[in-house]
């Protein structure tokens, strides 16, 4: 299973190549990884409902305790199905929507790195692995948001959800650094053994505000859900995939794998179960106001995903349940709907429902797809979608807590949903064909397999719920469900739930007749609307790039000679200041040297000291060619041949490069005044000073035990070689060599890039008419 | 040895800082090179020296006999002389350019063009 | 700036290149067990190829490596990273060392060869780059005046 997460980051790799081999069918290719791993999950299926737990260990990094172990149970394995599943739909639809789009492979590439990012978060058992893979998608959702990157609003809507997600990455990272701590394990499992002891340990409450401000942002949770609609300008498919039906859960996702460890608390309770609340309510309600398609969906993206939240705040054993039949709902018709809408743009030219109409005539595969998704997300019979919505009412009428705002507000939301449904299906489809900027045809069958499918999906785990009883039994068993006997149906009676259901069909159907003066009465509440969190967010970047700027003028005067000083200044008083009153220095003084040692050093310092007086460029060189050779001559007196033997080389090629660059530049120019000099003569002086200082301290002090008696005992025996320096570099420790090739490859190529670069602009400039504009 | 050569080292930091403040962008190249050289040396002189015992391994032996020169400081500062050059080099292009667009040596001058 | 040298130090550079490569590339072989290794092998035939380009021009030595330099440092990049993978495949952790014995010529492979010809590859390259690009501009900036 790792190698296949693995492999899928290796094939998203060779995306553009297989674009090249197979053209538009590459997506095709691609959707058979996904479609082998959900094979192999429904393999598990049995296994998983009957309540085993699936460990999949492998040691990455064994050193610092990390393991790539992945940990199926039936939330691993819902998330993963549906993650496998409507991939493989979407790669499917992705290469008809974008069918002949000039950056096709680089959205193959992204998209297929997403899935396997997505696929390892809802996997790992490990803390660090999960956050890895929990920033991967982070990143990549930035990249797809931004896929259109020419479109400045595009850029700014992925550096706005990048922001977002990312800031509350970090907090959850100190959370999960907490959590390991107090839960002494980075293995989910073993923290959800664990009974009450998180709860009742001392970090709960700041461990808990740091994993809930990670889980929120991502999952679009009031007060920071503005940023999923603005991420609509990403490509339909990515919307359709990542804000909709997989991604923005990855915050529920975390919440529900934490919910045995950390859920039932009051502040979880409480917490969950407000904020989800009220997020379904504004979700909702911000909805309705809207006339483009995506984002109406989106809006009731967040509604739905504050009804996960609030369903994991009441944590009843019918919370969770309700929470995995309607997590599967929703990611089934919204990922449809999507793709609908996607349809209804490539058809028709816009996005805009009250620009649409009639289309059933020229569309109506497409029209009778659309009213079976919606229907589910109407929440009506005999759809997955109803069944969800009444075990949702069944648990909120079981809340412990502030159960009547709850249900008022989880209410509101329903009918609103139901409107909004009733808006995405009917309205583009009935009355009579309008006038749109492109002529709708019927879409490519490539783009309708997937809505079809998953539409066709609700429908039947509507008609046959039994066959998911074990499914949804197993995943409210891992979210600490004590009994996990489910058994789904349709028809529960007449009970409070279908009475709620009814009256929200009603009212519902109500706020759809009347939507579009609904509309224009709600327009009125712009201006109050306009300070919401998203205002705050604006005005926090506005403050960031202000403060940036007064900080850089004040610090970043542009005097290299200033934060020199600065820097110089602060590093001698602290120090200093550690030298003299934290420490009693013992100086080493005593004196051992030869005649011809001593003359090495005289001519190193007299080289440097002539390379700082000389006037003439050629004698300042050959001044420090002298420093460099008695250096040189120093490594080999002190049993160091392959320094000398470098420093040497260095110093040869060190002449050509200044031989080549120095005589271009200027001579030497006295530009300062000799109250400066002396000025920077103190400083230099007492820097020095100091350094000296410090060294006669550490070498007049005790001596550590060294790393390299280790190394000294081991280079035969096991690096098999004999000088010690080599095997350093090579074995001990070449992953620091590795990085420092890295380092130098990249001194190589930006030497290269500002040499070749230069040489194209200037010509370019010296045809242009503005010869003397120069840019920094 | 080591404290002589700790003064050295010493009046090489002043000699590069001295450099480093200076106004000519030719005089900073310089310094540079200064400072790169004292802070290999002060890693190489701060582990002890050892006269005549480099850290090779005799043939035959699996291990070197008596007391050998510290290897890791060298490890360290063998990479670090090469890429002090790569460093060296890359600085020395940018000043060049830098030169070639402002044509100001001097340091003060070459803040005015950027804003 | 640099133009082609002196007869002498056209022979000379001519006559000490394959010299010149031969001993950097002992030094590369040895450095495992006597003082050298990719670091200063790498130095040194930097050196050589320099001294080349000094004598006969840039493009005569652009010929005589064929690749260009910047391709050197891709390669020695990719099998500083190739060397890091064998162990996984025996199951070690990243980077532990692997040892193997060519059984005709008795030759000691190893990671750390591979590693350290990385090393050797990469400062060539880099430096060779450096190099080449700082006289290619010259030449350039000849030509316009």
């Amino acid at each position: 299973m790792q190698l296949a997460v693995l492999g899928g980051f290796v094939l998203a790799a060779f995306a553009p190549l297989l674009h090249h081999w197979f053209g538009a069918r590459a997506p095709l290719v691609m959707a058979l990884l996904p479609v082998g791993i959900a094979v192999w999950l429904l393999g598990q299926w049995p296994a998983i409902v009957a309540g085993e737990v699936l460990l999949l260990e492998w040691a990455w990094v064994p050193g610092l305790d990390i393991t790539l172990t992945f940990l199926i149970d039936g939330l691993a394995l819902l998330f993963a199905l549906l993650i496998t599943v409507i991939g493989a739909l979407v790669l499917i639809y992705a290469g008809e929507y974008l069918r002949g789009h000039r950056d096709l492979p680089r959205f193959l590439v992204i998209i297929t790195a997403f899935m396997m990012s997505m696929l390892g978060l809802v996997l790992a058992d490990n803390l660090v692995t999960l956050f890895v893979f929990w920033e991967l998608t982070s990143i990549t959702s930035y990249l797809l948001i931004g896929f259109d990157h020419t479109n400045l609003a595009a850029r700014k809507a992925a550096l706005q959800g990048l922001l977002v997600t990312a800031g509350g990455g970090l907090a959850l990272l100190a959370g999960f650094a907490m959590l390991g701590v107090a839960g002494d394990s980075w293995s989910l499992v073993e923290l959800n053994s664990q009974g009450d002891l998180l709860r009742n340990h001392e970090l709960y409450t700041p461990l808990l505000i740091c994993v809930l401000l990670g889980a929120f942002t991502k999952s679009a949770q009031f007060p920071f859900h503005f940023w999923l609609p603005n991420a609509m300008a990403a490509p339909t498919p990515v919307s359709a995939y990542l804000h909709s039906a997989t991604m923005v859960k990855a915050g529920v996702y975390l919440l529900a794998r934490l919910h045995p460890s950390l859920g039932g608390t009051e502040t979880w309770v409480i917490t969950l179960s407000l904020i989800g609340a009220l997020t379904m309510a504004t979700g909702a309600f911000l909805a309705i106001q809207h006339t483009n398609i995506k984002k109406l969906l989106a809006y009731s993206t967040i509604m739905a995903l504050g009804t996960l939240t609030m369903l994991l705040g009441i944590g009843t054993d019918g919370a969770l349940v309700a929470f995995a039949a309607f997590l599967l709902a929703h990611s089934l018709y919204k990922g449809a709907l999507f793709m609908i809408a996607g349809i209804l743009d490539h058809e028709t030219g816009t996005k805009d429902v009250t620009a649409m109409g009639g289309l059933r005539r020229v569309m109506p595969v497409t029209a009778v797809v659309a009213f079976v998704a919606a229907l589910s997300l109407a929440g009506l019979p005999p759809m997955l979608g109803f069944l969800g919505k009444e075990l949702m009412f069944e648990s909120v009428l079981d809340a412990s807590h502030y159960r009547p705002i709850i249900l008022l507000l989880a209410f509101t939301a329903a009918f609103l949903t139901l409107a909004v449904a009733a808006i995405v299906a009917l309205r583009p489809f009935l009355g009579t064909l309008r006038e749109t900027p492109k002529t709708p045809h019927e879409a490519p069958r490539g783009m309708l397999v997937g809505p079809a499918l998953l539409a066709a999906l609700s429908l039947l785990a509507g008609l046959a719920p039994g066959l998911l009883d074990g499914l949804v039994g197993a995943t409210a068993a891992s979210l600490g469900a004590t009994d996990s006997n489910v058994h789904l149906a349709l028809w529960h009676g007449f009970n409070l739930p279908l009475l709620l259901s009814l009256l929200s069909l009603a009212l519902g159907t109500l706020a759809f007749r009347h939507w579009d003066r609904l509309r224009a009465r709600l327009a009125r509440l712009e201006p109050v609307m306009a300070r919401g969190p998203e205002a705050g967010y604006e005005a926090m970047m506005r403050g960031l790039v202000s403060v940036a700027g007064w900080q850089t003028r004040m610090l970043q005067n542009g005097y290299i000679r200033n934060y020199l000083v600065m820097t110089l200044l602060v590093l001698l008083g602290l120090v200093g200041h550690a030298l003299f009153f934290r420490h009693s220095p013992r100086f080493d003084i005593a004196l051992d040297v030869y005649f011809h040692e001593a003359v090495a050093a005289g001519l190193m310092v007299a080289g440097a000291v002539a390379a700082c007086v000389m006037r003439s460029r050629l004698a300042a060189v050959a001044a420090l060619g002298v420093m460099g050779f008695s250096i040189a001559l120093t490594f080999v007196l002190f049993s160091a041949p392959d320094l000398a033997i470098t420093q040497l080389l260095v110093e040869t090629l060190t002449v050509i490069l200044l031989v080549l660059v120095l005589f271009r530049l200027p001579r030497f120019a006295m530009l300062s005044t000799p109250v400066e000099r002396l000025r920077d003569l103190v400083v230099a002086t007492l820097t020095g000073g100091m350094i000296t200082l410090l060294m006669l301290s550490v070498l007049g002090g005790e001596r550590l035990s060294r790393i390299s008696d280790y190394m000294i005992a081991n280079s035969q025996p096991l690096g098999h070689g004999h000088n010690i320096v080599n095997v350093i570099l090579v074995d001990f420790r070449a992953l620091d060599t590795l990085g420092e090739m890295f380092v130098l490859a990249l001194a190589a190529i930006g030497v290269y890039a500002m040499l070749r670069f230069h040489a194209e602009e200037y010509d370019a400039r010296r045809s242009s008419a503005s010869p003397e504009k120069h840019d920094g | 040895m080591e404290p002589l050569l700790a003064v050295a080292i010493g009046v090489l930091f002043a000699a590069a800082i001295y450099m480093m403040l200076r106004r000519s962008i030719v005089k900073l190249v310089i310094g540079l090179m200064l400072l790169s050289n004292a802070a290999n040396l002060l890693i190489f002189v701060t582990a002890g020296l050892v006269r005549g015992a480099p850290p090779l391994v005799p043939a035959g032996l699996s291990a070197p006999e008596g007391v050998v020169a510290d290897p890791l400081p060298q490890a360290l500062v063998l990479t670090a002389i090469v890429i002090a050059f790569g460093v060296l080099s890359f600085a020395v292009v940018l000043v060049r350019r830098a030169w070639e667009i402002v044509r100001a040596d001097d340091l003060d001058k070459m803040k005015d063009t950027d804003t | 700036m640099v133009r082609s040298g002196t007869l002498i130090l056209n022979v000379a550079a001519r006559l000490l290149l394959p010299l010149q490569l031969l001993f950097s590339l002992f030094l590369l072989l040895r450095g495992h067990d006597e003082p050298g290794g990719g670091f200063i092998a790498g130095l040194v035939a930097a050196g050589a190829f320099t001294l080349y380009l000094f004598a006969h021009g840039r493009r005569a030595m652009s010929e005589m490596l064929m690749v260009s330099p910047r391709d050197l440092v891709g390669m020695g990049l990719l099998l500083g990273v190739v060397s890091t993978l064998p162990a996984w495949w025996n199951g070690d952790p990243f980077f532990t060392a692997q040892w193997w014995t060519i059984p005709i010529i008795d030759l000691k492979a190893s990671t750390p060869l591979i590693f350290d010809i990385g090393v050797y590859l990469v400062v060539l390259g880099s430096v060779l780059t450096a190099i080449t690009a700082l006289v290619k501009t010259d030449h350039e900036d000849n030509a316009r005046g």
